[in-house]
C-alpha cells in the first residue's frame, strides 16, 4: 500500500508527535503543530496515536491511493473530496484502489491533518518520522512531499466508516484568537508599563508564521528596564548572554514583534524571552492564519495546570469515543 | 553570580547562573546541569545547558513545578562545590579565514551590515583595536575554546575563547540577520564564535570556514557513524588556519572518509587555568600536538 502525491499542496509535511530528547543539541521535538488533531486523526482509522501522517497548512494535496485503505482529516475546516465527491471531515471514511482523495478552499484555521490506516511507514530518524527540513531528517529524506512522492504506508485492517469525533471535542481558535502565557524566563527585563500593554494589546498574526515559529504585529513596541549590558549579551536592550528557548517561550527582537516559538523551535539563542504560552495553548497557534487578532491572557501556574488537565481530559474523552 | 530561577510555561525550568558570560558560569551550569542528569528526576524529559544558564523540560503531570523546581534547587549546592575540572577532549579544527564563499555572502548582504563599507573581518579587526585582519585573525587561532552550548539548530557550536576577559574578541550581530550562510561557516557574535553546522539564515559577524562536517543526519562521515552531532558543552577546540589547498585537500578526504580530526583527551582545570591561562593552554596544545 501507497500513496501517490499528485499535488503537494503548499508545504505537506509527513508528521507524528515527534521526537523529544535532543533538544539540548539544536533537534527539536518537532511533529504535528496541533497534536490533538493528529491523535484524533490516528483514532479514527485505528492507528497508534503516535503514527505518521500528513500536515498540510492553508492547502490540500492531492493523493492517489494504491489500494484500498481507512481515511480521517481533522484539524482546519476545509472541504474534502474523493474523486470530486464531499466527504466529512473527523469522520472515517474509505478511499478504495485507483481513487484521488483531494481537497477544496481552507476555510477556518490554518492545517489539516491526514491519518491514513496503517500510517506513513517512512524510515525514522532518531525515532520519528517527523519532518524537520533544517537538520534533514525524517519526512522523505528529510524534506516535506512533493509532486511523483510514493509514500509507503503500512498494513492494517480497514475500520468502519462514519466513525466521528465529537464537535465538542475538536478545538479550535476563536476569533480574536485568545492564548494563555505564563510570564517569566526575562519577564524583569521590560517596564511594568511594557507587561500591562502586552497582556493589554491586540496582536496580529504576521506573515512570517510558521513550524518554527509565529510571529506576531501590531502592539505597542516594550520599553526594557535600563542596565548596562552584561558583558557577552551584545548591545541592543533585547539581548542576552545566548541561552536556552523553551518551547511556546515569547521573544521580543527590539521590543518590537513577539515571536511564539513551536514545534520546530530554534533551541537557543541571545533574545530575552518574557515568558512562554502554556503547553494547552500550543495546539491553538497551528491554526491560526495570518492576520488572525490574538489576545494574550496572563495566566498563573494554577491555571496553566488546570488547562493542561482539562485538555488531557479531551483527549482522553476522544479514546473512550473511539476506542 | 547570583543564581535565577524561573519557570518557562508549564514544562520548562530555567536556571540562569549569571547575566554575564564567564568561564564560571559556564562551569557551574554545565556541573549543575549534570547533577540534574544524574539525580533522575522523575518526569525530567530534556536537560539543555547553555553559555551561562540551562533548562530542564519535565512532564508537569509527573513531577508537579514547585516540586520540580525545589528539587533542582536543592542541586545547586552540588555545583558550588563541585571540583571546576574536568576531563575532556581537544579538538583541532581546521579554518580557512578569508575565504571565497563566506566573503561573496558578505559582499552579498552588506547592506544589513553596521559597515557596509568593508568586511566583517575589517570591522571586527577595527572594533576590537587590532592594527589589521591578520593580527585580528591570529587572535582569533593563537589560544583554544570551550564549547560552552550547542543549539541554535542541529548541532551548531558556540564557542568560548580561554583568554583574559581583556583579551575577548566582541562584536554585534549583523543589524538584520542575513537569510543565507554557507554551511560551515566560523562566525562570531556577542562574545561566542559559532560553527553554523547547516546552511541557513544567520546575524554572525562571517570570518571564515571549516572543510570539517559537524553535523550529518546521514552519518556517513568516517567520524560521525556513531552519532550524527560532532560537538558537546566541555569540548575544547583549537582552531588551525589554512589555505586553499588545504582545505580542498581536507574537504576531498571528509567526503572519501580518509580524513578525521586530531583528537587528544585532556584534563582542565578552571583554578589552575585562572592562575596561569598560558601555561595552562601551552598544556593543552601539547596534548593535542602529541595526538
Amino acid at each position: 500500500m501507497a500513496l501517490k502525491i499528485v499535488k503537494p499542496g503548499l508545504a505537506t509535511s509527513i508528521q507524528d508527535l515527534g521526537r523529544p530528547g535532543y533538544f539540548h543539541l539544536g533537534i527539536p521535538q518537532g511533529g504535528a503543530m496541533d497534536r490533538l488533531a493528529m491523535r484524533a486523526a490516528n483514532m479514527l482509522v485505528g492507528n497508534p496515536e503516535e503514527a505518521a501522517g500528513l500536515e498540510a497548512v492553508f492547502m490540500g494535496p492531492e493523493i492517489a491511493f494504491t489500494a484500498d485503505a481507512s481515511v480521517a482529516v481533522t484539524g482546519a475546516e476545509m472541504p474534502v473530496t474523493v474523486d470530486g465527491e464531499p466527504r466529512e471531515t473527523w469522520t472515517s471514511f474509505t478511499v478504495r484502489k485507483g481513487q484521488v482523495l483531494g481537497f477544496g478552499f481552507l476555510q477556518k484555521g490554518a492545517r489539516i491533518y491526514i491519518a491514513v490506516s496503517g500510517g506513513i511507514d517512512t524510515p525514522p530518524d532518531l525515532g520519528s518520522r517527523s519532518t524537520y527540513p533544517i537538520g534533514a531528517l525524517g519526512g522523505i529524506e528529510g524534506r516535506p512531499i512533493e509532486a511523483g512522492d510514493t509514500l509507503p504506508v503500512g498494513s492494517a485492517p480497514l475500520v468502519e466508516e462514519g466513525r466521528s469525533a465529537p464537535a465538542q471535542l475538536r478545538r479550535m481558535p476563536g476569533n480574536p484568537a485568545e492564548l494563555r502565557a505564563l510570564p517569566g524566563l526575562y519577564w524583569h527585563r521590560i517596564t511594568e508599563a511594557a507587561q500591562q500593554g502586552f497582556f493589554d494589546d491586540t496582536w496580529t498574526v504576521a506573515a512570517e508564521a510558521d513550524r518554527m515559529g509565529y510571529r506576531f504585529k501590531g502592539g505597542r513596541v516594550l520599553e526594557f528596564v535600563e542596565r548596562e549590558q552584561p558583558f557577552g549579551a551584545g548591545a541592543d536592550p533585547s539581548n542576552i548572554v545566548d541561552g536556552c528557548y523553551s518551547y511556546g517561550s515569547i521573544q521580543v527582537p527590539g521590543g518590537t514583534e513577539p515571536i511564539v516559538l513551536h514545534r520546530d523551535a530554534v533551541s537557543g539563542g541571545g533574545y530575552f524571552t518574557l515568558g512562554a504560552v502554556i503547553s494547552a495553548d500550543m495546539d491553538l497557534i497551528g491554526q491560526l492564519q495570518p492576520n488572525t487578532e490574538v489576545k494574550f491572557r496572563r495566566v498563573d501556574m494554577a491555571e496553566a495546570l488546570a488547562a493542561r488537565a482539562e485538555r488531557r481530559q479531551m483527549i482522553e474523552k476522544l479514546r473512550q469515543e473511539l476506542a | 553570580m547570583k543564581t535565577r530561577y524561573s519557570y518557562g510555561g508549564d514544562e520548562h525550568i530555567y536556571v540562569e547562573m549569571d547575566e554575564e558570560m564567564s568561564l564560571d558560569a559556564f562551569f557551574k551550569s554545565l556541573s549543575m546541569s549534570n547533577a540534574v542528569r544524574e539525580a533522575d528526576i522523575p518526569g525530567v524529559t530534556e536537560i539543555c545547558p547553555a553559555n551561562a544558564s540551562f533548562q530542564v523540560r519535565f512532564d508537569p503531570d509527573v513531577t508537579p513545578p514547585e516540586e520540580m523546581l525545589n528539587r533542582v534547587k536543592e542541586l545547586e549546592h552540588k555545583a558550588e562545590t563541585a571540583e571546576k575540572r574536568m576531563t575532556t577532549r581537544i579538538v583541532e579544527v581546521p579554518v580557512y579565514y578569508q575565504d571565497p564563499w563566506t566573503h561573496e555572502t558578505v559582499m552579498r548582504f552588506r547592506e544589513r551590515h553596521q559597515d557596509p563599507s568593508g568586511t566583517d573581518l575589517d570591522y571586527g579587526a577595527r572594533i576590537n583595536g587590532y592594527d589589521s585582519v591578520e593580527a585580528f585573525i591570529e587572535a582569533h587561532h593563537a589560544a583554544p575554546w570551550f564549547v560552552s552550548m550547542v543549539g541554535f539548530v542541529s548541532g551548531l557550536p558556540f564557542l568560548y575563547q580561554l583568554v583574559e576577559r581583556d583579551k575577548q574578541i566582541e562584536v554585534p550581530k549583523y543589524l538584520r540577520p542575513r537569510t543565507d550562510t554557507p554551511k560551515q561557516t566560523v562566525g562570531y557574535g556577542g562574545c561566542f564564535t559559532a560553527i553554523y553546522s547547516v546552511r541557513g539564515a544567520g546575524g554572525y559577524q562571517m570570518f571564515g570556514i571549516t572543510p570539517m562536517t559537524i553535523y550529518d543526519p546521514r552519518q556517513e562521515t568516517s567520524y560521525l557513524k556513531d552519532f550524527l552531532v560532532f560537538f558537546k558543552p566541555g569540548d575544547i577546540v583549537k582552531f588551525e588556519p589554512i589555505d586553499r589547498e588545504a582545505y580542498d585537500r581536507v574537504l576531498a578526504g571528509v567526503e572519501a572518509g580518509t580524513w578525521q580530526p586530531r583528537i587528544a583527551e585532556v584534563e582542565f582545570d578552571l583554578d589552575a587555568f585562572k592562575a596561569d591561562m598560558e601555561g595552562t593552554n601551552a598544556k593543552l596544545m601539547e596534548a593535542l600536538n602529541g595526538a
